[in-house]
């Protein structure tokens, strides 16, 4: 028969609400079924480690916050672990707090969209307005730490740009106490929910060594039931003083990632709490003159603070050279910045692992033998932001 | 944990042949020549004490005033050992290098990176293409010769009804400060000075 041998191919995107941004992917179907998944990436692509090379160190922390633009402070945390690596200084300890505060605040961002929207595309309606006002909440955060809901640059070598305004801490906590509830009701509507089910087990699943042989990483790695995660095996910050748990999956499909992703966003919750309940006083970032910017009261009577501050600001703090990988567990996966100094004040290199790029590569993989309809949901399972895969 | 890969970096000195190794930042590097990468690599990945099981990024360096050319950095994790391994080799302009995706499926992705950001050729890749840039682009632009503006510019024409590409016309010179010694100035408006 050959109308059972034709394959129709066909042009998801660039711009499909459910590719989660511009991408193209060309599918070679036999009836509904996929037989090949060819993504076409790059439509977002900005140069960013171009850019970043032309950069001071500075210049260059609000380039991370538009690479996976959903939790933008994750990112600056690799950039910033990177450059005080290479610097050999040391973090305040409330520098250290903050960050991990906001980084689990950025999980949550991150989780949250990726879980609702991703419900949306199966069919539940609701999931994603609860989704978006917890979100709403959490941006609020944002913008009272650096001014800005997405864009912070809040994350600097050396701790953080500013402390915290004053009663932050107790609307945090405020947050976490009712967020719990929040995840309930969505738990309620989908976790047993038997078209979101129907949609979800069994669909885009991949096996614990075909996951670590394509790259994988974070929640999408441990869905396979592999136990890996850099706050547990490679702390970084004060992850090591905190007490969490890292939930595991076992089959490695998409309903194991969404619950992985649901299981996360309440251990998140229980590492703000402990962060706002440990969190020392003092300095927030490290108050060497030459990687910090002066404090504005200290520049009204002192000369040499003027200099410092427009030295800062103009030539930028060189770093030693050297080079250096540093990764942190971003809500998406590894995300790692490999850097290399020549000791000037911009960085000659700095090449940007993507943990999305890494797991759009085995999509192939992961949808061959799955139906159209299957499409949405996997690339929603797997947490695609192109800011990150493109970069 | 230092023991570990002190271990490990002894095992390879013994077993493989590498041009230098050391520890930094609590990582492990080596260098390795281009003819030795696929024997070492597999060395890495089956090696009792190596494990390194996981291809986690490869990155093109590009030194335009060195004779060979490029840097390609593998990083390599051991999730059994908890450790890192950079691999380095160097290799001239117009040298090809062998693709290692037949030991590193992830790799495949990563080269084609590589390949579209600095013209590194992999041979026995799959499927060597272009991979972020735009279809039919010309030229390497991560090379440190590639200008940051690139070369062309897209506009929709409204006469021709369609997207056209031009060269890129700046109002304003690309400003390239010489940012170490901000009181002389930029070089381009001295030369601007004396014509």
């Amino acid at each position: 028969m050959s109308s059972s041998n034709r394959t129709i191919t066909v042009n998801f995107g660039p711009v499909h609400p459910a590719a989660h941004g511009v991408l193209r992917l060309i599918l070679d179907l036999d009836g509904e079924v996929v037989e090949r998944a060819d993504p076409h990436i790059g439509l977002l692509h900005r140069g960013t480690e171009k850019l970043i090379e032309q950069k001071t160190y500075l210049q260059a922390i609000p380039y991370f916050d538009r690479l996976d633009y959903v939790s933008p402070m994750n990112q600056e945390h690799a950039f910033a672990l990177a450059i005080e690596k290479l610097l050999e200084v040391d973090v305040p300890e409330r520098g250290q707090y903050i960050r991990v505060l906001f980084a689990e605040i950025g999980r949550l961002l991150s989780h949250l969209l990726n879980v609702t929207t991703t419900a949306m595309d199966v069919g539940a309606m609701t999931p994603i307005t609860w989704g978006f006002d917890e979100r709403e909440k959490l941006l609020d955060f944002y913008e009272e730490v650096s001014g800005s809901r997405f864009h912070a640059a809040y994350f600097r070598a050396g701790g953080v740009h500013q402390d915290l305004p004053d009663g932050l801490l107790d609307k945090i906590y405020n947050f976490c106490q009712t967020f719990p509830k929040v995840m309930d009701d969505i738990e309620n509507m989908l976790t047993e929910n038997r078209i979101f089910k129907q949609r979800n087990v069994d669909i885009g699943k991949i096996s614990k060594e075909d996951a670590a042989d394509y790259g994988f990483s974070g929640f999408v790695l441990r869905a396979c039931g592999l136990p890996w995660d850099l706050r547990k095996s490679q702390p970084y910050d004060i992850y090591d003083k905190l007490d969490f748990k890292i939930p595991i999956g076992v089959n490695g499909d998409c309903y194991d990632r969404y619950l992985c992703q649901m299981n996360e966003m309440r251990e998140s919750n229980k590492i703000m709490l402990q962060c706002i309940e440990k969190m020392p006083k003092g300095e927030v970032i490290n108050r060497d003159s030459k990687i910090a910017a002066p404090k504005r009261a200290e520049m009204k009577t002192s000369m040499e603070a003027i200099i410092h501050h427009f030295k800062f600001f103009s030539e930028g703090f060189q770093v030693p050279s050297g080079e250096i990988y540093t990764a942190v567990e971003a809500p998406k996966g590894e995300f790692g910045v490999y850097l290399i100094s020549d000791g000037s004040s911009r960085p000659y290199r700095c090449k940007i692992r993507a943990p999305g790029f890494a797991h759009l590569q085995a999509f192939d993989l992961l949808s061959k033998g799955h139906l159209l309809a299957d499409v949405p949901a996997i690339l929603g399972s797997i947490a695609i932001v192109f800011g990150e895969v493109d970069r | 944990m230092p023991g570990i890969l002190e271990n490990i970096l002894s095992t390879i000195e013994e077993n493989c042949k590498i041009n230098d190794g050391f520890i930094k930042f609590e990582q492990i590097q080596i260098s390795i020549n281009p003819d030795e990468l696929i024997s070492i690599l597999e060395f890495l990945k089956d090696n009792d004490v190596c494990q390194f099981r996981q291809l986690t990024d490869i990155a093109g360096v590009d030194f335009p005033e060195r004779q060979n050319r490029f840097d390609i950095v593998y990083h390599f994790l051991s999730f059994k050992n908890n450790a890192r391994i950079r691999v380095k080799i160097e290799i001239r302009e117009n040298e090809a290098i062998q693709s290692i995706t037949q030991i590193f499926p992830a790799a495949n992705w990563f080269e084609r990176e590589a390949f579209d950001m600095y013209g590194i050729q992999f041979t026995d890749h799959p499927d060597l293409r272009r991979i972020l840039t735009d279809y039919g682009f010309e030229g390497y632009p991560l090379r440190k010769d590639f200008p940051l503006t690139g070369n062309v510019e897209v506009r929709y024409d409204e006469m021709e009804k369609k997207v056209i590409y031009e060269p890129v016309k700046l109002q304003q010179d690309y400003r390239d400060f010489d940012i170490q010694s901000p009181w002389e100035g930029t070089k381009y408006t001295e030369k601007k000075d004396k014509e």
